[in-house]
């Protein structure tokens, strides 16, 4: 055996969304040696996801949104950039030493920078029965039609928030409408989201593409119930009725796919690994990386570009990824003016959103019974008990329950469980803070650890 | 029952729990696994409590199935090839020193 160089690239870019592809590809093209590492097959990411395969009839389903995602791989393609489909990146080290596993055998890439582009998470919306076969997200719904052209038929959507309607639609325009559409928002939120209207004007193509998603769903003569409260799924061994209450009258839906939704938060599983400093963004209730002009997080040499840097939607996250690509090759300062006033308009639409879409109370505040961690099994109850106890973190409630500690690492109850701490103890969730992420950042094989042989090459 | 809106893709096949399961070139095995109306993956770690898809996005870990006698795979995570055998996972995967 010898001693072997790690190879190095200029800049690291994880994730192959519209914020990673557009990174890698303006670094490629300023004469960087880029390296993109993706756990996906193709490049896409969620919003973008099918992008090279889909074909006229997905396209004309999916929109001209979704299209536009085809020019930004086919750039990405022709920069010039390495691109490592299939690569988890399971660990960072200070030294920005990255360990990842391509096709079943862990390697390692020393980068000059890194740019997390891992994008969002859909936000945890616990509520009784949520883990019964049949109930998914929305979000896995659209991946579903996205990727394989696979449409539930019969499916009830409930929750809230743009994907929702947008997934309503797409359904629509495919002759699969969803069975009902059910919105879980409290009365009052549009007053609530007026005062932001003004500056959503600035970017009223997106009101405009909300509303007419609405109304596509509406003139489809798909149900919708507004105000719904009680959420419950149920079912034995797999979904079989959605129940809840509009106005104290409970009303109960049988089918067999339940999707929710409750908005996207940043994916904080590499910032949170490498101990980057986050914040709690009050209006979009989640936390986010601390980021300077330049996009770099509290740890030098990591930056941060699209939704994981907070929750912007695709065009702001493309935009995202040139300006800090920019600002690590030192580009043309007119040329950051320009991005930078381009994200600004496109912004302007989501104090709107925010305030119209906060999360309901109601998802805050899950009932004792509702499981809340889902690989461990753990209530919400049983959380509280454990706070009163005198658990005082998130960190402490992992030691003793073990939420967070299953195969998911803590990627859909993180906030949830956060949540529950903070409003028991009645302190801000900034104080309450979050898990610690450890490595690896996936589970991989315990053989591929024990042949993985850091810096030294076998003969 | 979800239904496929467009023919796009070559034919695969593969088998879950001994059953033969079609999927179309580009398919995970979840996506071709819903596809097929397969909804059940997986008995969950603690309870026993059947698990199926949720996030589709390799985020949540509920689709958790064996492949090709190998545990704990994400199933929405892994492309289809042909031939796969794919099983439901039981529980916690034993670990065999």
């Amino acid at each position: 055996m010898t001693q072997q160089t790690i190879p190095f690239a200029d800049l690291v870019v994880i994730g192959a969304g519209p914020a990673g592809m557009a990174a890698a590809t303006e670094a490629a093209k300023a004469g960087l040696s880029v390296t993109l590492l993706d756990e996906a097959p193709a490049p896409g990411g969620q919003i973008y996801r099918g992008i090279e395969t889909a074909g006229p009839r997905r396209l004309q389903i999916l929109g001209p949104d979704y299209a536009e995602g085809r020019s930004l791989a086919d750039s990405f393609r022709a920069s010039g950039a390495t691109y490592l489909a299939g690569a988890l990146v399971w660990n960072i080290g200070t030294d920005r030493v990255i360990d990842y596993s391509h096709q079943g055998v862990s390697h390692q890439l020393r980068a000059g920078a890194i740019i997390a582009a891992t994008g969002a998470l859909e936000r945890p919306m616990p509520i009784p029965g949520w883990t019964l076969p049949g109930v998914t997200t929305v979000g896995a719904l659209q991946i579903l039609l996205k990727g394989s052209g696979v449409v539930a038929e019969d499916a009830v959507l409930v929750g809230s928030g743009p994907l929702l309607w947008l997934l309503a639609a797409q359904m629509v325009d495919a002759g699969c409408p969803p069975r009902a559409v059910v919105e879980n928002l409290p009365r009052g939120r549009t007053r609530a989201a007026l005062p932001h209207l003004l500056r959503a004007l600035r970017a009223r193509s997106y009101l405009a593409k909300g509303l007419a998603l609405m109304r596509k769903v509406k003139a489809a003569g798909v149900p919708i119930h507004r105000h719904a409260s009680g959420l419950a799924v149920e079912g034995a061994d797999a979904a079989r009725a959605l129940v809840f209450a509009v106005g104290g009258r409970t009303q109960r839906i049988e089918t067999t796919s339940i999707a929710l939704h409750q908005g996207v938060v940043p994916n904080q599983q590499v910032t949170r690994l490498m101990l980057a400093d986050h914040r709690w963004d009050a209006g979009q209730h989640c936390f986010r990386p601390v980021l300077d002009a330049h996009g770099q997080t509290s740890v030098p040499g990591l930056y941060v570009a699209g939704d994981g840097a907070g929750i912007g939607g695709a065009r702001a996250a493309a935009l995202q990824g040139r300006l800090v690509a920019l600002s690590i090759t030192g580009g043309d300062p007119a040329r950051i003016v320009r991005l930078r006033a381009a994200l600004a308009r496109d912004a302007a639409i989501r104090p709107f959103l925010e305030a119209l879409y906060a999360p309901a109370p109601e998802v805050l505040a899950p009932a004792d019974d509702t499981i809340i961690c889902r690989c461990e099994e753990v209530t919400a109850g049983t959380i509280r008990a454990t706070v009163d106890l005198g658990a005082p973190g998130p960190n402490q409630v992992k030691s003793m329950l073990r939420t967070g500690m299953g195969p998911c690492q803590g990627r859909v109850c993180g906030l949830a469980v956060a949540g529950i701490i903070a409003a028991r103890k009645g302190e801000d969730p900034q104080v309450t803070d979050y898990y610690r992420i450890r490595p690896p950042l996936k589970p991989i094989p315990l053989a591929e650890l024990a042949g993985f042989a850091p810096g030294i090459a076998a003969e | 029952m979800p239904r496929r809106i467009d023919p796009e893709g070559a034919t695969l096949s593969f088998t879950f729990e001994g059953r033969r399961i079609e999927a179309r070139a580009g398919d995970s095995v979840a996506a071709a696994l819903t596809a097929a109306g397969i909804r059940d993956l997986r008995d969950s770690a603690v309870s026993g409590q059947p698990r199926g898809i949720f996030c589709m996005m390799g985020a949540c870990f509920d689709c958790l199935v064996e492949i090709d006698g190998q545990p704990n795979r994400q199933a929405c995570m892994i492309p289809v090839t042909e031939g796969l055998t794919v099983r439901r996972q039981r529980g916690a995967a034993e670990v065999h020193p």
